[in-house]
């Protein structure tokens, strides 16, 4: 029992970070209708350029660990956030419009790109961090084992519930939020209406790649290391939770990734490591099958 | 980017300079500062000419793209816009589309002959043509049939991986085993096809991905059967119809049968030939099927779902068709791949081959045979010719994947022949293709 809910609260952690990827996929998808394959990349990104802030400090001789935290926090998101924005205007915005395969195909092509751009600017070798945050609250020591949540993870939680809040604030309550949703609607008839879609999608990818970050500064902290690779399996699992969840739906971006998370850890810890992304994988094929529209998911009806 | 109205000379350097300024934003935390280990931990290590000599680049590069707008807008302005024409133009192009396939198979029927070709162009022809072999087996299921797919190289693991094990544990000589393979790639194609071809679109796309890295993942840690990560190794070699490629040159032999100075170079022609005969047995059946009902029943599928469930198709039937069709061709290939190299490892089968073989398939023109063949030549041909950039390599590769798609999103060649047609029949510019046009 007690080791169940040690899973339960690593796979929370996970399902955290995963999700803050999947709100970018889901959210681009839900506006332009395509995959962002190198949203994956993007965090990657988000994570290397939260290593040089926290080495940045550490040089600069920063040693309160909250205001290292923030610090890096806003670093690695005003960053990563220009590199979405310039992703988007050198590769996807000139194809607007175009067929639906040539978005797709460029997204590969900026996904190879940006690896390599990693790999040859920072080498191709992995990159630890010294844990920034240590100790932990222990839950239960009744049992076998010791059920503990470290204040990474409450962290991790932490700042995942903040973001989470402040986007729905904003995709809710705002001018921007409401031209989004306008824009996921029906793109033409928002401009029609005057709203400027281009700059609304720009900022789609911009608000996309700050979570995105926000989740690589989490990886990092939680993993200890990272390498030029992390952005494409990270990115594989949080579309596969986008599209579990209803791709589209941001709510089911969060749940869909939570689930992922969940299975991920569950499936490692009581059955093998090495197919606990097959079980991930067919989890979604399953799920497809009898939830074709994923589980949050609108069932799109087709008018001729 | 319209280039609408020609700009000034101040608005293209205040533009270039954003750019510059971008691009210094970007650059910085990961051009300007190197990671580097010291003992346990790491330090930074500042690079600020690498940085600045980028920026710099990225302003002249920019002012220079403004300039070439500025004139085209103004030429365009004097000479009145060409329009942009559904036909293509007929005469010299049209001349060059019916000349271009018999010009390229003629080239690659004689390659191994010509004057110049060694061991290493003939090396490089086998590998272009087992990727113009997989694009076109793509093709069916991405051009023809519209389902799109990101798993394919599944198939050809699956194609692999069955021929090693029939080769090495049942000792079936390849001839016997290439159906063989073939049939067990469409098998696969058919178990995974089977439950998710109700699915639309963008879900396909991440269920053949999914399933692409669960074959991976399921090649790479079932160590018994496999090998795990180390890989098949000794996969027989083929022979010409029974007889063995041996340096003794023997009786029993090819070189002894024939008469010949035994060289290693009969075994990398005779590959070279057996890669172009099962790509152009691909590219036959292909053209053949798309005047069957079958092939036109998935471009049917392609251009209009709802309208060809109306008519009676059966959708699931259709797709599955398309899918294992697909997958034999894949099969071939990869059985072809394991004789070729006579080691296979998971590490070849990874998701960037899927994403080459699309982006070959999408570079070339969906659909377009010989698009499909000039995307393959000129992206692995590409590929070989930065060999000596090494790690930049894959750099110019990804970067040339969007400037690609950002010049021609149609593909290279952006002009399809209708496969039906009452009366003549007209080239269709391919930006019509999937509008109930082509």
């Amino acid at each position: 029992m007690d080791y169940a809910l040690q899973q339960l609260v690593n796979g929370l952690t996970l399902g955290m970070i995963y999700g803050l990827i999947a709100l970018g996929y889901t959210m681009v998808y839900g506006i332009i209708g395509m995959i962002n394959f190198a949203h994956g990349d993007i965090f990657m990104v988000g994570a290397f350029t939260a290593l040089i802030g926290f080495l940045l400090l550490g040089m600069g001789g920063v040693t309160f660990v909250p205001l290292a935290l923030i610090l890096v926090l806003v670093l690695a998101m005003a960053f990563t956030s220009l590199y979405g924005f310039t992703v988007e205007r050198l590769a996807y915005r000139p194809l607007r419009g175009s067929f639906r395969l040539a978005p797709l195909i460029s997204a590969i092509g900026m996904s190879i790109f940006l690896q390599n751009f990693v790999q040859v600017t920072q080498g191709a070798r992995v990159k630890p961090l010294e844990p920034v945050v240590q100790g932990g609250v222990v839950l239960s020591r009744g049992g076998t084992v010791e059920v503990t949540l470290s204040y990474m993870q409450i962290s991790i939680i932490l700042t995942t519930l903040v973001v989470l809040t402040v986007f729905t604030l904003i995709i809710g309550r705002t001018p921007l939020g409401r031209a989004m949703r306008a824009c996921e609607q029906d793109r033409r008839m928002a401009s029609l209406l005057g709203i400027d879609t281009d700059r609304t999608i720009s900022l789609t990818f911009v608000i996309g790649a700050a979570l995105a970050a926000v989740a690589g500064m989490m990886y990092l902290l939680y993993y200890g290391v990272i390498d030029f690779f992390i952005g494409f399996v990270a990115g594989i699992k949080a579309f596969t939770a986008a599209v579990l969840g209803g791709i589209g739906s941001l709510p089911g971006a969060v749940l869909g990734a939570l689930l992922i998370g969940m299975i991920e850890t569950f499936w490692s810890a009581y059955f093998s490591v090495q197919y606990k992304d097959v079980a991930a994988f067919s989890i979604l094929a399953i799920a497809l099958i009898f939830l074709p529209s994923g589980i949050l998911g609108r069932h799109e009806v087709e008018k001729v | 980017m319209s280039g609408a109205a020609p700009r000034g000379m101040a608005a293209i350097v205040r533009d270039a300079g954003l750019a510059a300024l971008i691009a210094l934003g970007v650059g910085a935390p990961l051009l300007g500062l190197r990671t580097e280990p010291v003992g346990r931990g790491l330090t930074l290590i500042p690079r600020p000419g690498l940085l600045l000599s980028v920026v710099a680049a990225v302003f002249v590069g920019r002012i220079l793209v403004g300039l070439f707008m500025a004139q085209r807008a103004l030429r365009r302005r004097v000479i009145s816009p060409a329009p942009r024409a559904m036909l293509a133009p007929p005469g010299f192009r049209s001349w060059l589309g019916r000349a271009a396939g018999p010009a390229m198979l003629a080239f690659a029927l004689l390659l191994p002959f010509m004057p110049g070709i060694g061991r290493y162009e003939i090396d490089l022809g086998t590998l272009v043509l087992t990727y113009v072999m997989l694009g076109w087996g793509l093709n069916i299921v991405v051009g023809l049939a519209g389902l799109l797919d990101l798993g394919y190289v599944a198939f050809y693991a699956v194609g692999a991986y069955s021929y090693a094990l029939l080769a090495k544990h049942l000792e079936i000589g390849f001839w016997a085993a290439l159906p063989l393979t073939g049939l067990c790639s469409a098998v696969w194609g058919i178990i995974l096809g089977f439950p998710v071809l109700r699915l639309r679109g963008d879900y396909l796309a991440i269920v053949t991905l999914a399933f692409g890295e669960i074959i991976r993942i399921v090649l790479l840690n079932w160590v018994g059967l496999t090998g795990g990560p180390n890989g098949m190794s000794g996969i027989p070699r083929p022979s010409f119809f029974g007889l063995p490629f041996s340096m003794a040159g023997g009786e029993g032999t090819f070189a002894g049968f024939f008469g010949l100075e035994p060289s290693p170079l009969h075994r990398i022609i005779f590959l070279y030939y057996l890669i172009l005969a099962l790509a152009l047995v691909t590219n036959f059946v292909t053209i053949r099927l798309r005047r069957h009902p079958i092939g036109r029943a998935w471009e049917a599928l392609r251009e209009d779902e709802v309208a060809s469930r109306a008519l009676g198709l059966s959708v699931v039937a259709v797709k599955l068709t398309a899918f294992a069709t697909g997958a034999l061709f894949g099969g071939f290939a990869g059985a072809f791949f394991a004789t070729r190299q006579g080691f296979i490892s998971p590490e070849s089968f990874t998701f960037i081959e899927s994403a080459l073989i699309l982006a070959i398939v999408v570079l070339g023109g969906m659909g377009s045979q010989i698009g499909v063949a000039t995307a393959a030549v000129v992206m692995i041909g590409g590929f070989e010719l930065f060999r000596d950039l090494e790690q930049f390599r894959m750099l110019v590769f990804g970067l040339a994947m969007v400037a690609i798609m950002v010049w021609r999103p149609r593909g290279l060649v952006s002009s399809r022949e209708p496969s039906v047609a009452l009366g003549a029949r007209k080239m269709v510019g391919a930006e019509h293709v999937a509008e109930g046009r082509g």
